[in-house]
């Protein structure tokens, strides 16, 4: 496999130019997640309205793979339901671990699609977490609430 | 057993990196390895793997049980590794060597002895920033047990640790200090002598962690007058799962056993047991006997090479790699202080070490990324994460070079 398929020019942009990197002041629901392999944090800010995602954001700092996920994810996550939020997550969970990635429905597809760049780290067993970190912490945050809690990847 | 005698012939007392690789069948085996990742754990030399493995075909049983012949053998084996380590550290006799796991059981094993026994509420253990984790945590431990204070020694503006700021927390009630022989996530040397005399005149005892050190530095524990020494055998070209803890004999004969059960007592009754004497006191249980003959046959490979010329190669490599990574537009070294050995500790701007280290594999170059298992020293150097290069005796300045070529690759491939 080529490292390019890693690292394609979409990942390499994310990761160096994230969007959606902010505080939230008021958000109702953050957690914290931690790869403790190298130390990198990033904080997932998230806003519900009843079961939408009015917004979501991050901030930390970390390689250009988890940076990537966690802006990806973020333009992604804007907008959805927390039902369609639970879907895309484990399509992508597959996705990026090699495993079987239960059909997505086609309302989602593009969404999907979207996420097909970080496919390539499947090729990279020790970077897989890099690429779930801000899904985690996602997950964590609507879990614990606005009091937040530290979710790692091991 | 079939004697290894891993004698290299030296070219003027200088190492070969070139001949030395040939030891090593990782090499051979993984051609156009650029192996950067010997301060994690070093490869092995055939004559440590062979060794190991005619061992078990030709001279296995069990040690100290036995009166057949067999175990008799194992027992002379095991014994003369002993022997040899004692040699390895130039430590008075053979009973102050314990085998253990590595450097990091060595220190639980005097945090859960010696500091259990001898530490009490409202002393002092010193350690310093530059320390890995396996010399933190098992004080956190203890001080939690027990109610001592864990105080921390800070480096100067170099990355080397403040001597005089460290003098400064010795106080009356200092019972142990704890330092590393040399820093593992920046290759920055202590002066573990100087050390040793600051913390006796104070009373205190002095335990060093030589995992780094005891591979690149000729170790004398009666010129450093440490009383405790550790150091593992996987990072000294040795068999995981083996270490070594080295103890002053009047200490571990007041120390009590920290693991109870076979092959370390004398006499058992459902009453009452007494305890060998040191070294067998603290090796409960069958001990890992290949592991000690193949360490045993890993340090008679070192000494061939020669501790010093071994120093002088890394010494020379050392610098050779700091230049030229200087000379790397966007690459910033890791401070180590007045002396760095053997650890080139890095960051590329705008890469970050995971990357880097991901990108550096697809060129065959194995370093590691990330905190090291130092993260309080990482910290506070304000860093997050780096990359770390670690020497060994089989890297040349080859190596160097395809490291400096494939951070320069991954340099081209962030650039937007």
């Amino acid at each position: 496999m080529d490292l390019r398929d890693l690292y394609q020019d979409i990942i390499l942009d994310h990761g160096q130019r994230p969007r959606n990197f902010r505080v939230q002041e008021h958000p109702s629901h953050v957690a914290q997640g931690h790869n403790p392999l190298c130390g990198d944090r990033i904080t997932v800010y998230l806003t519900l309205e009843g079961e939408r995602i009015a917004d979501v954001s991050f901030q930390g700092r970390g390689c250009a793979i988890s940076q990537a996920s966690a802006s990806l994810m973020t333009e992604i996550l804007k907008g959805k339901t927390l039902a369609e939020a639970e879907t895309l997550f484990r399509g992508f969970h597959a996705k990026v671990t090699g495993g079987d990635a239960p059909a997505a429905p086609e309302a989602l597809a593009d969404e999907m699609e979207r996420l097909e760049p970080l496919s390539g780290v499947k090729a990279y067993p020790a970077r897989v977490k890099c690429a779930t970190l801000a899904w985690h912490a996602f997950e964590a945050a609507l879990k614990s609430g606005s009091a937040g809690a530290t979710v790692k990847t091991e | 057993m079939t004697p290894v005698t891993p004698v290299r012939p030296r070219q003027g007392g200088a190492l070969d990196p070139r001949a030395i690789r040939r030891d090593f069948p990782i090499f051979e085996r993984n051609p156009g390895l650029v192996f950067l990742d010997s301060g994690a754990s070093a490869q092995k030399p055939a004559a440590v793997i062979d060794g190991v493995a005619e061992y078990y075909r030709s001279d296995y049983a069990n040690v100290h049980r036995g009166v057949y012949r067999l175990s008799a053998r194992s027992t002379e084996l095991y014994e003369a590794a002993r022997e040899t380590a004692r040699r390895f550290l130039n430590a008075r006799e053979a009973a102050e060597i314990v085998f253990v796991r590595g450097g990091t059981e060595g220190i639980n094993l005097v945090a859960n002895s010696w500091g259990a026994t001898f530490l009490k509420p409202g002393d002092e253990v010193l350690i310093t920033e530059l320390e890995h984790h396996a010399n933190i945590v098992p004080w956190q431990l203890l001080r939690d047990r027990i109610g001592f204070a864990l105080k921390v020694a800070p480096i100067d503006a170099t990355g080397g640790l403040d001597l005089a700021a460290f003098e400064a927390r010795l106080g009356p009630r200092t019972r142990l200090v704890a330092v590393t022989h040399q820093a593992n996530a920046t290759g920055a040397v202590l002066p573990v002598e100087a050390i040793a005399r600051l913390a006796h005149a104070r009373g205190a005892k002095v335990l060093v962690d030589g995992c780094q050190a005891a591979p690149r530095l000729p170790v004398d524990v009666q010129a450093i007058d440490c009383d405790f020494y550790v150091f593992s055998g996987h990072k000294t070209y040795g068999p995981t799962g083996i270490g070594v803890l080295y103890g002053r004999k009047a200490l571990l004969d007041a120390m009590p056993p920290w693991q109870g059960g076979g092959d370390m007592i004398l006499d058992v009754t459902f009453e009452k047991t007494t305890f060998q004497d040191p070294p067998a006191r603290f090796e409960a249980g069958t001990p890992d006997i290949s592991g000690a003959i193949g360490l045993g046959i890993a340090l008679d490979y070192v000494e061939a090479l020669g501790r010093d010329a071994i120093l002088e190669h890394e010494e020379a490599l050392t610098s050779y790699g700091v230049d030229r990574l200087s000379r790397l537009a966007g690459v910033r070294l890791v401070g180590a202080g007045q002396r760095r050995l053997g650890i080139l500790s890095f960051q590329v701007d705008d890469i970050h070490p995971h990357d880097l280290a991901t990108i550096l594999d697809r060129h065959k170059v194995a370093v590691r990324a990330g905190h090291h298992c130092a993260q309080p020293l990482i910290d506070k150097l304000g860093l997050g994460a780096t990359t770390r290069a670690s020497l060994g005796i089989y890297n040349d300045e080859s190596d160097i070079d395809a490291l400096a070529e494939a951070v320069t690759a991954a340099q081209r491939m962030f650039k937007r």
